[in-house]
């Protein structure tokens, strides 16, 4: 299994220091160094033409008007281009290999979804165009709503929150609303230890206390414990499941039952739910809230950092207290838009709006084209195919690697493993360095945090076994290395654009703009 | 299923690896009560390239795309100009599938970009600092409020009424939480904008003052004033803007004494798209960056001694501060970013201005044609590339009206205040340099011809 491939080739890179000497240009062959902008252009180049007007601005804008030039340098359009096509080659991407960072969902990116958000039919629309003149980009809205539904067993849908953690806000926001409409103030949300960060900052920032909640040593929420801290303080609880460690929460019902009893509701972080997306309805589960991130399962591209987008989808308790807008399809097929006009007499307990215009319409083309394209049928395969992956890798490593809920049963989308077993003074960082130097991406690093030096495993099933192997044999070949002691692995990357970087100094007296 | 590319055999290789039965094996930890024996029911199944095709652009068709009618819409999201090598590069897929660049080494690309971004936007916005975006103008918005009470320590703010109705909406969601008390209030249909009356609100326990520049009507607020009282009564101001091009031809809003700017970024590179993804830009004093949301690029060197750059002050973030973190974003706008950045290189200081001189000239002689129309007036006294007009009757009408005449006309001030009868007959009027002195004349008879 260690293989490369089926024809066992593998690539002959020479000696590795061979090409030590410097050269005049600072380059080297296409490792292509490039200098800033600011360092580049000139002030008054630009790379686009326009034509001139002769018409001056009108006499009443003169007090406001600029008192110098706007201070940028401008590039022509080869310089540009050129400019920041060497800066890509400087970058790592799911486009040149695998990229397992855990609780992330790196998954290849079809391009038939970029072709189809570009279709001037929904690229080119002014969010506040008349209805009847977009009913086309409602409709697609509405479809993935619908989909989105169905897929969690839920009752609504709400499409504006522009990404996870905006999701996670109207998931705490409809449940105060929903406890104002009560009568009850109830002050705290308790958070499991493992939980993404995300979790405990939406809730303080929604003005809610956070409690943390203990695990088993199996890995999951500890349901005697987060019982024991149920009462009439308490407005909710966050689960991510499948969590953080990989793992589904086996007593998810029993939790979701424990606190609909005391009064509570469930919000789930869905930022795993490729793991079981057609496998298990999170509304079987009696969830009461939970976003997706559209751009994990259904692979809208991160883009080095986003756009994200996170509907998230709501039950019957809350559907009434969720954000403008949305939309409605009409007996006759059309599709309307409920803004703040309609809500008073149809959406009258929604806390409101959460963003300004109607959602991520971007990511929700890609998003139904991924759908669509997948099916029901495909949406299961995806799940199984992604856990499979992961338990894969699990099983191939956990010889030379300590995993510490192995025992745990299998595990779902993720594999976790810890530093235990490392030589002295070698660390979880020392291996994901390395795994630069052998072509990858790392893994997620010292999350979560229940693990001591985590190393959160995610292929995702968009892998081939073939492709699976080779890292599995890297990150064998770097485990042995890091448990064996040698040094030269604390000095890794050697390889890469750049080495280990000082992020102390970074930090210690930020340099946030260019000071030329 | 194309993008699957596990066969058959690999899967029981695999099982046997594994050492487990069945696939089902390994979702055994789901309760079997909730698990689900096949695929959804009345869900359709996987389809190919082709038909996905067809049915998304069936969809497509179905919509009056801005490019093909006479074209005048803003209102916080407007149609320049983006050259075709900004959307041929930002699908490089080392940018398009890139994560969150956090291991630096393998992310200079994305991290050399976000520190141009910065710079570009901190000097477009007049502020000592800039983030690495966020998710839009309303939520920078509403972040920039909250940031506001987190260093005046005070829970007050005053909404000035030329700020866009969404961004006020989006402001008071958040203050419906946390608590904090918005002073807001609706504009006056007057020809320029009520800065007396925005300053009387300021007092002693304002966190900030928020206002738009240009405001939501296209006119220009006097931010030096306002900055002036505002700072002596210990507040803060918050300057907004969603229509960036215009920062090419009038004072930018740091110059002016705003303590912190947000803005819209979409003018610049991303394209209307419905709505999103947008591009939220934050720029601020350099002493209140520990105080700032999102996240930060910096330059910083490498082992070898290299410059290089890393994303920076994290201990403000939520995955490091959780429930003590400024803010709980984490996906910022990446792409958005690059798209923005690529085409200030594109433009440079001298092409944004330009842009913005055939913007406004655009603008004008819109304005004049409309003020042709009998019983329509034009409201502002000043503005850059977009303004009100005043028509006769209610605008929503008209602009429904002239849709159906294959002319998108403006935006309807009943649209973006339903229920504020005295507005209603206000129309928003936004041209660019896409617009022709052929869609100005298609204007002028469709609003003749609806009036009549």
């Amino acid at each position: 299994m260690n293989a490369v491939n089926q024809a066992g080739w593998r690539p002959e890179m020479g000696q590795a220091n061979a090409a030590t000497r410097a050269t005049s240009s600072g380059d080297r062959a296409l490792m292509l160094e490039e200098a800033l902008i600011f360092e580049l252009g000139q002030p008054g180049t630009c790379g686009v033409d326009f034509g001139e007007t002769d018409l001056p601005p009108l006499d009443s804008l003169a007090p406001f008007l600029r008192r110098d030039p706007l201070d940028l340098p401008g590039l022509s359009e080869p310089e540009a281009v050129r400019h920041y096509t060497r800066l890509s080659r400087q970058n790592y991407a799911i486009d040149l290999g695998p990229f397992p960072l855990g609780s992330c969902t790196m998954k290849h990116n079809p391009r038939l979804n970029e072709k189809v958000a570009r279709m001037a039919g929904f690229a080119d629309l002014h969010p506040l165009q008349p209805v009847s003149t977009v009913q086309g980009a409602l409709g697609a809205i509405n479809q993935l709503a619908h989909w989105l539904i169905e897929l969690t067993g839920m009752h609504g849908v709400a499409m504006s929150p522009k990404a996870g953690a905006h999701g996670e806000l109207c998931g705490l926001l409809c449940i105060k609303a929903a406890l104002e409409a009560r009568g009850e103030a109830r002050t705290t949300i308790l958070v499991p230890e493992s939980a993404h960060g995300t979790n405990p900052a939406t809730a303080a920032f929604a003005g809610f206390a956070v409690e943390s909640i203990p695990a088993t040593c199996e890995g999951r929420v500890d349901l005697a414990a987060l019982t024991a801290k149920l009462g009439p303080h308490v407005a909710g609880v966050m689960i991510t499941n499948p969590n953080t460690c990989g793992l589904f929460e086996r007593d998810m019902k029993a939790i979701s039952d424990a606190v609909h009893a005391a009064g509570g509701y469930v919000y789930c972080d869905g930022a795993n739910f490729n793991a079981v997306v057609g496998k298990v309805r999170p509304g079987d589960l009696g969830i009461d809230a939970m976003h997706i991130n559209l751009h994990k399962t259904f692979s809208t591209p991160h883009g080095g950092g986003g756009p994200g987008s996170g509907p998230v989808v709501l039950s019957a308790a809350l559907s009434p207290f969720g954000p403008l807008p949305f939309t409605v399809r009409e007996a006759d097929g059309s599709v309307r838009l409920v803004e703040e006009e309609q809500a008073a007499h149809e959406h009258p307990q929604g806390f409101g709006r959460m963003a300004a215009f109607h959602g991520q319409m971007g990511m929700f083309t890609r998003a139904l084209a991924y759908i669509l394209s997948h099916g029901a049928d495909g949406l299961q395969q995806v799940a199984e195919d992604a856990v499979l992956n992961a338990n894969y890798v699990l099983c191939s490593l956990d010889d030379v690697l300590d995993a510490p809920f192995g025992a745990s049963g299998p595990c779902m989308h993720e594999a976790l493993f810890s530093d235990t077993g490392l030589a002295e003074g070698f660390s979880t960082l020392d291996i994901a360095k390395g795994l630069i130097d052998e072509g990858f991406h790392p893994m997620t690093v010292y999350f979560p945090l229940v693990v001591h030096g985590a190393m959160l495993v995610e292929p995702t099933e968009t892998e081939s076994k073939a492709g699976l192997d080779r890292f599995i044999a890297s990150l064998r070949s770097l485990a042995e290395r890091a448990r064996a002691g040698d040094e030269a692995l604390k000095s890794a990357p050697h390889f890469a654009p750049r080495r280990r970087l000082d992020e102390t100094m970074a930090a210690r007296k930020p340099v946030l703009v260019w000071q030329g | 299923m194309r993008y699957l590319p596990l066969t058959p055999a690999d899967r029981s290789a695999m099982l046997g690896v594994i050492g487990a039965g069945s696939v089902d094996d390994l979702f055994a930890d789901v309760p079997a009560a909730a698990r689900l024996s096949g695929p959804i029911a009345g869900l359709p199944r996987h389809a190919s390239e082709m038909a996905v095709e067809r049915h998304m652009a069936a969809l497509a068709g179905k919509n009056v795309s801005a490019g093909s009618v006479p074209f005048f819409l803003g209102a916080g999201a407007y149609r320049h100009h983006i050259p075709a090598s900004v959307d041929h590069l930002i699908q490089r897929g080392e940018f398009l599938t890139a994560y969150t660049p956090y291991q630096p080494e393998i992310a200079q690309g994305t991290l050399q970009v976000l520190f141009e971004f910065q710079t570009q936007v901190a000097r477009l916005l007049g502020t000592e600092v800039a983030n690495a975006s966020m998710y839009d103008g309303s939520t920078a918005c509403w972040e920039a409020v909250a940031m506001a009470a987190r260093i005046t320590r005070r829970k007050r703010a005053v909404l000035s009424g030329g700020l866009h109705p969404h961004y006020v909406a989006t402001v008071q969601t958040m203050a419906r939480f946390t608590g904090d008390e918005i002073d807001s209030r609706l504009p006056q249909l007057a020809a320029a904008p009520d800065d007396d009356a925005l300053i009387a609100a300021i007092d002693a326990e304002t966190s900030c003052v928020v206002v738009q520049y240009p405001d939501v009507l296209g006119r220009i607020p006097d931010l030096a004033k306002i900055a002036a009282v505002a700072q002596a009564q210990g507040a803060l101001l918050i300057a907004v803007v969603t229509e960036p091009v215009a920062l090419g031809l009038i004072e930018a809003p740091g110059k002016l004494g705003a303590d912190i700017v947000v803005g819209e970024g979409q003018a610049i590179g991303v394209g209307l798209q419905f709505g999103g993804p947008y591009l939220g830009l934050f720029g601020c004093r350099d002493k209140f960056v520990r105080q700032m949301p999102g996240r930060l690029c910096g330059q910083t060197v490498d082992a070898a001694g290299k410059r290089g750059f890393v994303l920076t002050l994290s201990t403000r973030e939520q995955h490091i501060r959780r429930e003590k973190a400024t803010s709980n974003i984490c996906t910022n706008a990446g792409l958005c970013a690059l798209a923005f950045s690529i085409q200030m290189t594109l433009l440079g200081g001298e092409g944004l201005g330009r842009m913005a001189r055939i913007s406004h000239a655009r603008a004008r002689q819109t304005a004049e044609r409309l003020a042709q129309v009998p019983g329509v007036r034009v409201l502002n006294s000043a503005y850059v590339n977009e303004f009100t007009v005043l028509l006769p009757t209610d605008a929503r009408e008209a602009v429904r009206r002239m849709a159906d005449g294959g002319v998108l006309g403006g935006v309807s001030l009943g649209r973006l205040y339903p229920g504020a009868g005295d507005l209603s007959n206000g129309l928003l009027v936004a041209a660019s340099e896409c617009t022709t002195l052929e869609d100005i004349e298609a204007l002028g008879v469709a609003l003749e011809g609806v009036l009549a």
